[in-house]
């Protein structure tokens, strides 16, 4: 009854009192003969009454009574009242409804019966439906809703006899950025031959801005496939361009983290408390469980073939197969699933109606944290300052006292940290399955290669340089081609510069 | 060194008897199995495939992760023959077009499948192709002094990109399916014994030749500078050798053995499909070679002979451990026998008085 209360409340805010008046004056009308019917249906919805819809839709459901005395309502429960007879309706009276119903749907309560109406309008635009939509357009708060009434105005203006309002409609469509309304344009072109100018304008402005949102979109892709690299390519810009280690594991390290998210994950499942968390706690966990792995591997392994490259190279290779399968035997071969926390999900539309999809944002802003936290960690720290030394002059380093075993072992395990970083970071995009890492592993070596090895700030603009030329090749070249092209664009750059886009100078280079 | 010999002629002996056993019938206790000749059969293409690689990694220095990619082209080549040989009786009929171009819908045969219905074009392709292609990338890697790890991952780079290529159906391939169904070859029916015997001699011959040619090859001067290469290639650029074109010529030439050993391979196997461009299969090949010994063109048959046979052995008996056994074998050999099976046997014949 509240509820009734408000909203009629609501409705006589907006409808001037005598047409409120008009509304009870029709309804008898809609148990009269089916020409009355039909009129009275087509006042109603001419009206613009919400009031009008529950009774419409029982009238069109075969619910709407006659009771006893003489008032109309609509059936309750499964029976008619005692006294009450079903008002019947013809075609016709069905045809009017359709459309009257259509109209009052842009003035109910329901945001998606709004959306609807308007849609509905917008499929069969006539000129009738101008003073409607700019009735709901008034009253109207939500931008989508709003959107979709401007544009099913613009069409019903368009579809006008008045040279005037067509005028009107064309440049308000014009205005817009969606391909409807470029459509809508274009089918009015062979009715309209005297307003040919105009809506040739209007429809290059469109394509003009649909153009620019495609170019940003393509741009926002860009950097989003750029941040992946760039936080696959980073531990890698560690152990590989700093220690001249080749790690061919890498990949697998990144596909460990993910997994520790999904483990994580699980843990926080069993407590309400930590639930929300899982996340921000998944990133110091993959972070420590790749470095301990990674630590071991340089302790284990790979310190018994410094100078030796290519054993390296295998012997890597041999460690993530290992690992894969160890994960694959231990979690199975299908992919795990990961949910998002919630302010990570949905798109956030940015003006002029750019799409972004809030995880990919996250992970950009991700990657360029990771990026700035490795850089303080080597300029900064002690640690970094040992690493640096160690780089630089090996001997006169453990000279001065600093343990090079424990710098290195130290240096190896932070590049596989960063690359647990970018498993927590794909899970939330990726299929989290046990050969996640085989597909990023030789993009982000293109990336190391291309940028300079031992450079981070090559590692930075290779990787960005490499997500948006792929992105942009896309549209044109399709995904694997792009792919092709880019790697046969690495082979020739390098042909240029052997030594990346930020080569290291003197002598630090001849080692 | 005779004795080596010896053991080399033995070994050939009894893999040319294994197709006159298999003639045997079923109850004589000699008898070999269908199954163990095709095998061995796949295993010889291997060993021609683990000799090109020993070419240019253990005696050029030159490590490829992509040499599946030109044993997986000369494959290619020769299914393309095998494809055109099937005419007429094919799923759909069509006199001319395989069955998978009636499906997309091609109207006629694309320019590149031209020639492809004579054998000896396919057999040139099957070399030509993986040659120009090791030509081109070995042309601007070694140019512009590209080595080590870098030409490695390139050429593994390389061999993922023309994966992911030839599972496109535009590119007139076949797709995912790659080619099968093969019916005969120069007029022999695939499916008999009688041209399973064949291929297996044809392919023990080509081992047999790749093996003494590479041999040859790496006695004259040009495999000593070759070697010379491997060891300080600096220090032989500065006595005025050309080393990039000592290089390319052995790299161009192990992709067109390379392609040699997959046009051997796929007749026998039936299939050719984009999987063998996959980068796991050329860094399996790079363990044959590295754990048989490389730089020792026996050190390379051997291994990939023993590692198949662990493959075969392991995937039939516990498969999921395969891959953990194989990734261990890439850690064991360069940390415990750096110079592989070879080195070892060689060892204990020194230590021996």
């Amino acid at each position: 009854m509240l509820r009734v209360a408000i909203l009629l409340a609501g409705v006589t805010l907006f409808l001037s009192p005598a047409r409120a008046q008009d509304f009870d004056a029709l309804l008898p009308g809609l148990a009269g003969g089916f020409a009355q019917q039909a009129e009275t249906v087509e006042r109603l919805g001419a009206l613009g009454d919400p009031r009008a819809i529950p009774l419409l839709q029982a009238l069109a459901d075969a619910r709407l009574l006659r009771l006893a005395d003489g008032r109309i309502a609509p059936q309750e429960g499964a029976t008619p009242a005692e006294g009450a007879t079903v008002i019947r309706i013809n075609n016709r009276v069905r045809v009017a409804l359709r459309g009257a119903l259509g109209r009052l749907q842009l003035v109910s309560p329901d945001p998606a019966e709004r959306l609807r109406a308007a849609d509905a309008i917008l499929r069969n635009r006539s000129a009738e439906d101008i003073p409607l939509l700019e009735a709901a357009l008034t009253r109207e708060s939500r931008a989508d809703i709003r959107a979709r009434m401007e544009l099913a105005l613009g069409g019903a203006r368009l579809a006008s006899p008045d040279a005037a309002a067509k005028r009107a409609g064309i440049a308000a469509l014009g205005a817009s950025a969606s391909p409807e309304a470029r459509n809508l344009l274009l089918a009015a072109r062979a009715a309209n031959a005297e307003l040919l100018p105009e809506i040739e304008a209007a429809v290059a402005a469109i394509d003009r801005r649909l153009q620019m949102r495609r170019a940003a979109e393509t741009f926002f892709q860009g950097l989003s496939l750029g941040s992946v690299l760039l936080l696959a390519a980073l531990g890698l810009a560690v152990t590989f361009g700093v220690m001249g280690v080749i790690n061919m594991a890498h990949g697998e390290f990144v596909m460990i983290g993910a997994y520790v998210t999904v483990v994580v994950q699980e843990v926080c499942r069993d407590i309400p408390a930590l639930q929300p968390y899982s996340l921000p706690l998944a990133i110091p966990a993959a972070f420590l469980v790749t470095a301990a792995i990674g630590a071991a591997m340089e302790r284990g392994l790979i310190r018994h073939l410094y100078g030796r490259p290519l054993e390296t190279l295998l012997l890597t290779f041999g460690v993530g197969m290992v690992l894969q399968q160890i994960v694959r035997l231990v979690f199975g071969a299908q992919n795990r699933e990961v949910i998002s926390p919630d302010w990570m999900m949905g798109t956030l539309i940015l003006p002029g109606g750019i799409a972004i999809t809030q995880n990919r944002a996250w992970i950009i802003l991700f990657s360029i944290a990771v990026l700035l936290a490795t850089l303080a960690a080597i300029r900064l720290t002690r640690f970094g300052l040992e690493m640096r030394a160690v780089v630089q002059n090996r001997r006169i380093a453990a000279t001065m006292g600093i343990r090079t075993g424990r710098v290195d072992a130290m240096t190896f395990a932070f590049g596989s940290g960063i690359a647990g970083l970018a498993g927590v970071a794909l899970s939330q995009i990726d299929n989290v399955s046990p050969n996640l890492g085989t597909g990023y592993i030789i993009d982000s070596f293109m990336v190391v290669v291309f940028g300079g090895v031992g450079s981070l700030a090559g590692t930075l603009i290779g990787a960005f340089t490499l997500g948006l030329v792929s992105k942009v090749l896309e549209p044109y070249a399709g995904v694997v081609l792009a792919k092709v092209f880019l790697l046969v664009g690495i082979m020739l750059f390098i042909q240029r510069r052997p030594k990346g886009l930020f080569a290291l100078k003197g002598r630090a280079a001849d080692q | 060194m005779n004795t080596r010999r010896l053991i080399l002629l033995g070994f050939v002996a009894v893999l040319a008897l294994l197709p006159l056993l298999n003639l045997l019938p079923e109850e004589h206790p000699l008898h070999v199995s269908d199954f163990l000749v095709s095998i061995i059969g796949k295993w010889i293409c291997y060993a021609i495939l683990a000799l090109a690689l020993d070419l240019a990694w253990g005696y050029a220095g030159i490590l490829s992760l992509g040499h599946g990619a030109f044993f997986a082209l000369g494959g290619y080549a020769i299914g393309m023959h095998l494809m055109r040989l099937i005419g007429p009786r094919g799923v759909y009929g069509h006199p001319v077009l395989p069955d998978f171009m009636v499906f997309l819908g091609y109207t006629e045969l694309p320019w590149y499948w031209l020639g492809f219905d004579w054998f000896i074009f396919a057999f040139a392709m099957a070399l030509i192709v993986p040659g120009l292609l090791a030509g081109i990338v070995g042309y601007l890697a070694f140019r512009s002094r590209i080595t080590g790890v870098y030409l490695s991952i390139i050429t593994q780079a390389l061999t993922y990109a023309l994966m992911l290529a030839f599972f496109r159906n535009d590119m007139g391939f076949g797709g995912n399916n790659g080619f099968t169904d093969f019916k005969e070859l120069l007029g022999m029916p695939l499916n008999s014994g009688h041209t399973r015997a064949i291929l297996f001699y044809a392919s023990l011959a080509s081992l047999v030749a790749v093996f003494l040619a590479c041999g040859a090859l790496t006695r004259t001067k040009y495999g000593r500078v070759l070697t010379a290469i491997r060891d300080a290639e600096s220090r032989v650029r500065f006595l005025g050798y050309d080393t990039t074109r000592h290089k390319l010529f052995v790299f161009v030439l192990s992709a067109m053995i390379a392609g040699l050993a997959g046009a051997l391979y796929v007749p026998q196997v039936g299939i050719i499909n984009p999987g063998e461009f996959s980068p796991g299969n050329s860094i399996e090949a790079v363990v044959w070679v590295a754990f048989g010994g490389r730089g020792t063109l026996v050190g390379a048959v051997l291994g990939a002979f023993s590692v198949n046979a662990l493959k075969t052995w392991l995937t039939s008996v516990a498969p999921d451990l395969w891959l953990i056994v194989l990734g261990c074998l890439f850690i064991a050999v360069p940390l415990l026998l750096p110079k592989g099976l070879i080195g070892l046997i060689r060892r204990r014949g020194e230590t021996k008085p």
